[in-house]
């Protein structure tokens, strides 16, 4: 129980996806203008990488690492399907992806029409096939598997409300033009970084 | 003006040459207004994962352009037999079929660097830069122009790449490609580990983007 807390509390703040590892940058910067969006889609990101990375710790251990077909016979001992491991994973993300922006439709419309286009989006953030590529790298059980997803997407999702909300203040600031948008957000993130540096070496 | 753009119509209508003007302008352009990292906001996640030092910047820029430039001569190819609502995943099975390839060429062949890259050659797959030049160009272009495209855009990315990390290696470790400059140009150099973290990339790379702004005038509305 310690050690799945401490997965827990390491994935949210120490191994920040964004601030340790800079996973899933690209839609972290293009929608951390607004709070509300920002974290609409948070809750997205955490939704999908607490599943896809329970499904794909089975697949990697049932199904890919060397010698799981064993109990089909003897020749099959040896089979190796690892080299399968990328279009397997990114197929089972785009297909929860799609899972949940159809669920999403049918059960909340108003979150659907607040995500939109956010939503399909989910599939190529690094962040999800990253969590998914650590958690084959780290010797974790299945519950410790999944700790470790849900942790990786509370982290991202409070990384980027912190960052929409510096940015909705930032508006009111007078930047030198040509650092305006992208180059003020680079330093922005980088600052807050440092900042998260702070719990470095924090262990439960 | 108007005889110059019945010109470029001509040049156009009769099959145009290998190297015409556009085509030099699908190498050029992301090169410098048209940047993948500095200006489309594309693939940052890499670009400052990896740039520590130059080496493993160097492969994974090579290991970028040529998933980007195949991946996009082979979505081009295919692009009006690819059904509307299921060419994400078409995308997707093309670009990890290359980024296996590339791995496992790395593997065999650069095994030390392909260690230090980790799960970012992987990350290839889910790079928006490939997504989004597949998305942008290569679905409603042909072979040709795409595999410029393709090219331009992963040389824009190493640029960055390369930038970021040179600055990152010599101030931060003292050396470039792993000579150590000051070390043996008698100089007492004390590394300076912010650049070496996360957050000096990010820094730096805020930098980088005021410079290359201030100098080709190019402005974000706030």
């Amino acid at each position: 129980m310690e050690n799945i807390i401490n997965i827990g509390v390491r994935s949210i703040f120490i191994d920040n996806m964004i601030f340790a590892y800079f996973l899933g940058m690209c839609s972290f910067l293009a929608i951390s203008k607004k709070v509300k969006t920002a974290f609409g889609l948070g809750i997205a990101v955490i939704f999908v990488i607490g599943i896809t990375v329970p499904i794909n710790w089975m697949i990697q251990n049932y199904l890919l690492i060397p010698g799981s077909f064993a109990w089909l016979g003897p020749e099959y001992a040896s089979m190796d399907l690892g080299f399968l491991q990328f279009i397997v994973f990114i197929s089972v993300i785009a297909a929860i992806t799609q899972l949940t922006e159809m669920a999403v439709e049918k059960f909340s419309p108003a979150l659907y029409g607040t995500l939109g286009i956010f939503l399909p989006l989910i599939a190529v953030n690094c962040s999800v096939l990253g969590a998914a590529l650590f958690m084959v790298g780290r010797p974790y059980n299945l519950a410790e598997a999944t700790t470790f997803g849900i942790g990786s997407g509370i982290g991202w999702m409070l990384a980027i409300v912190a960052l929409a909300g510096v940015r909705e203040k930032m508006k009111y600031s007078n930047v030198p033009a040509p650092l305006r948008g992208l180059g003020i957000t680079f330093i922005l993130v980088g600052l807050m970084s440092l900042g998260f540096l702070s719990f470095l070496g924090f262990t439960l | 003006m108007s005889t110059e753009a019945e010109v470029v119509e001509k040049v156009e209508k009769k099959s145009e040459p290998l190297f015409s003007k556009k085509n030099r302008k699908l190498v050029s352009n992301p090169l410098d207004i048209d940047n993948p990292v500095t200006v489309q906001v594309l693939g940052i996640c890499s670009a400052l994962a990896v740039t520590t030092q130059m080496k493993p910047a160097f492969v994974m820029a090579l290991g970028l352009t040529i998933v980007t430039a195949s991946s996009n001569v082979a979505i081009s190819l295919m692009r009006n037999t690819i059904p509307g609502r299921i060419r994400i995943i078409v995308q997707l099975a093309v670009v990890s079929l290359w980024v296996i390839l590339v791995d496992q060429i790395l593997k065999a062949y650069v095994y030390d660097v392909s260690k230090q890259l980790s799960v970012f050659v992987g990350l290839i797959i889910t790079n928006c830069i490939v997504m989004g030049r597949l998305e942008a160009f290569a679905m409603g272009n042909k072979p040709w122009p795409s595999l410029l495209d393709g090219l331009g855009n992963g040389l824009g990315y190493g640029m960055i790449l390369m930038t970021l990390a040179f600055f990152r290696e010599l101030f931060g470790g003292g050396s470039i490609f792993g000579f150590k400059v000051f070390a043996s140009l008698g100089i007492p150099y004390q590394g300076n580990g912010l650049l070496l973290l996360p957050a000096g990339a990010c820094i730096l790379l805020g930098v980088i983007i005021w410079v290359q702004r201030t100098l080709n005038g190019f402005r974000e509305a706030h």
